[in-house]
């Protein structure tokens, strides 16, 4: 499926989301203003620091933002056409695990530690279809066959801690999968907690999966070689803002926010540090999130901020179709700037 | 990570479960062991109770009262009404065991359900149920027992309902903190996200993890629900005569403790042993189930 096909509608449509979370310290807006849209068969990373709402826009997808002390607190979230925000939660409920699922992190505590994966993973089909134990045990192993571990049948009688790593979080995608027709996954850091090696592997499998099994997938990441080798375009957030949107290629040749453009020249593997002895990092720190205000978040680290940047958060730019900005001081298309 | 070493081969070697190898550890601690194994003999004289004793536990022959034992015919001698001793504490076992299982399981039921409850909602659900299971506890437990007992009237299985009510806020608390900390773990959030309902991830998900502490409780729980019911027979409440209860059998025996020491003193070690089974084999699963004792 084409990266961004603009005649058929969006798998999942944010917009203008709004994240709070009443703290003892006062209102943390963690979300704001989001607009976000995945085409069916995308692979969309969401990219950024810790902290800049990746995760708490996978959650509040999923509608599992703890509520207190989060709040949803306007905007809509169009998944096939149907407001997230508006379902019971027992209609949520059936989406979960069917038609959204999400793998997590920390594959080592992310099993359930009583239980075989297999039993697991069978539970889910029971959760959602009206399978029986035996079947749905079969097909417990038919994924774990899918996401390539070994030995599948035997495998799905093993209790989590007698897996590794890499196969844990194999065996979480095959969790996610456990569905008659995946429509959307998150895999929120989904390799950030394995070694370099499984990390490819893991993200070799999830490409794959995708064009097997025809479901779409946000990546949440801070990562900018894992969105490299995975994603088809990607949406960079900086402090609960979303500050740059384009495609994989374009973003990588031709990045417009300076914060997208430090985050590029952060990796080791990035064009601008070919030969160089010391990589590039972001002055400063990111903001603490009671703090901002109407102001463009990255101002106070930002090179090029000027007093327009202090005063408002810029509108909406475009530099290409499909490729938009928000920043009131774009680096030129002259490339990087130095 | 020896990813690549075990994706390679076929052979998956057997590695214990949880619970094989709390097992393994158990039959390696000897103090539970010893407990083990007094409970497993008392079991098995309770099971097979009519096979095993040598006489009727409640016939009496009155012209062989107070037989001392290592008599001809009476191992163990007869009490104040020529009853046969050994029998009749082979039968008790029977009654202390079913009391002691039977009282701990109303206990789980009832502590579990309101304790999970109060874990895992949190909030105005969990200080209604805590509230009330702090003024169980501030009644003396055996007043508490007595109390009820005295309301539902003295017979067996009413002494084991009020052991079981009064005993149930210690598993209540238990399982509470053992839900409010499984409850935050990542897999729980996982499983909710694959569209677990509450129901499910209480009962399904979380309560089996939450479950080894409870276990220690619980074997700890089933000695002193002898003892208590022990001491409610003793006092009139619980089983009535000729049930052959060991509390029972101290009680109505006791004005001879002085001429026949036996009629008294073996039911007392009787629920000894038992109490001492349950108890060693409880803290050797403490020491077991206990993750930070392991390695």
């Amino acid at each position: 499926m084409s990266d961004n096909n603009p005649t058929q509608a969006p798998l999942l449509d944010i917009q203008d989301l709004q994240v709070n979370f009443h703290t003892r310290r006062g209102l943390v807006r963690a979300v704001r203003n989001l607009n976000l849209s995945i085409n069916e068969g995308e692979t969309l990373a969401l990219v950024g620091e810790s902290g800049c709402g990746k995760s708490v826009t996978a959650h509040a997808i999923t509608r599992l933002v703890p509520m207190p002390p989060g709040d949803i607190a306007s905007g809509s979230i169009l998944f096939r056409g149907d407001n997230l925000l508006d379902l019971s939660e027992r209609e949520m409920r059936t989406l979960r695990g069917s038609k959204i699922s999400m793998i997590f992190q920390e594959p080592m505590t992310s099993l359930n530690p009583v239980f075989t994966i297999g039993t697991q993973i069978a539970e889910v089909f029971r959760t959602h279809t009206n399978m029986g134990k035996k079947e749905a045990f079969e097909k417990a192993v038919e994924l774990l066959d899918l996401v390539k571990i070994p030995a599948p049948a035997k495998r799905a009688q093993s209790y989590p801690h007698q897996l590794s790593g890499g196969m844990r979080q194999r065996a979480m995608i095959a969790m996610a999968l456990a569905s008659p027709e995946p429509g959307l996954m998150i895999a929120d850091e989904p390799t950030t907690a394995l070694d370099v090696t499984i990390q490819a592997q893991i993200l070799q499998l999830l490409s794959e999966l995708k064009e097997r099994v025809g479901m779409s997938i946000l990546l949440i990441t801070h990562d900018m070689g894992v969105v490299a080798e995975t994603a088809d375009r990607v949406a960079v957030m900086y402090a609960g803002r979303k500050v740059e949107d384009a495609p994989v290629e374009e973003l990588f040749a031709n990045p417009q926010h300076p914060y997208a453009a430090g985050l590029l020249g952060c990796q080791p593997s990035s064009p601008q540090n070919k030969g160089a002895h010391r990589l590039e990092s972001i002055d400063g720190s990111v903001p603490d999130l009671l703090s901002i205000g109407e102001e463009c978040p990255f101002s106070n680290r930002c090179p090029n901020a000027s007093d327009r940047c202090r005063a408002g958060f810029p509108e909406k730019s475009e530099a290409g179709p499909n490729h938009a900005y928000w920043c009131h001081h774009p680096i030129s298309n002259s490339g990087v700037a130095s | 990570m020896n990813e690549t070493k075990t994706a390679t081969t076929d052979e998956i070697p057997a590695e214990p479960g949880f619970w094989r190898e709390s097992w393994y550890q158990l039959t390696r601690n000897r103090a539970a062991m010893v407990g083990l194994v007094i409970i497993a003999l008392f079991a098995i004289l309770a099971i097979f109770a009519p096979l095993l004793a040598p006489a009727d536990p409640v016939v009496q022959s009155i012209s062989e009262r107070m037989t001392p034992p290592l008599s001809p015919g009476y191992l163990l001698g007869t009490d104040d009404l020529g009853r046969d001793m050994l029998s009749r504490i082979i039968y008790g076992g029977r009654i202390s065991l079913v009391i002691g299982v039977v009282s701990v399981g109303i206990s789980l039921v009832l502590g579990g359900i309101l304790g999970l409850a109060a874990g895992y909602f949190g909030g105005w659900t969990d200080r209604i149920i805590m509230r009330i299971i702090d003024i169980m506890l501030a009644f003396p437990y055996i007043l508490l027992t007595i109390v009820i007992v005295a309301m539902l009237g003295p017979s067996l299985f009413n002494a084991m309902v009020a052991i079981g009510i009064s005993q149930m806020p210690r598993y209540a608390r238990v399982i509470r903190a053992s839900v409010i900390s499984e409850r935050e773990q990542d897999y729980v959030l996982a499983e909710r996200s694959l569209g677990t309902s509450d129901l499910e991830l209480m009962f399904r998900t979380i309560l089996p993890n939450a479950l080894a502490p409870t276990i220690v409780q619980a074997t700890l729980g089933v000695g002193e629900a002898i003892l208590s019911s022990a001491g409610l027979s003793f006092l009139g409440l619980g089983a009535q005569p000729p049930t052959p209860e060991w509390g029972l059998m101290i009680a109505s025996s006791k004005q001879f403790i002085t001429t026949a020491w036996w009629i008294v003193t073996l039911p007392g070690i009787a629920i000894l042993l038992t109490v001492l089974g349950f108890n060693l084999l409880g803290d050797g699963l403490r020491d077991i189930l206990d993750p930070r004792m392991r390695d």
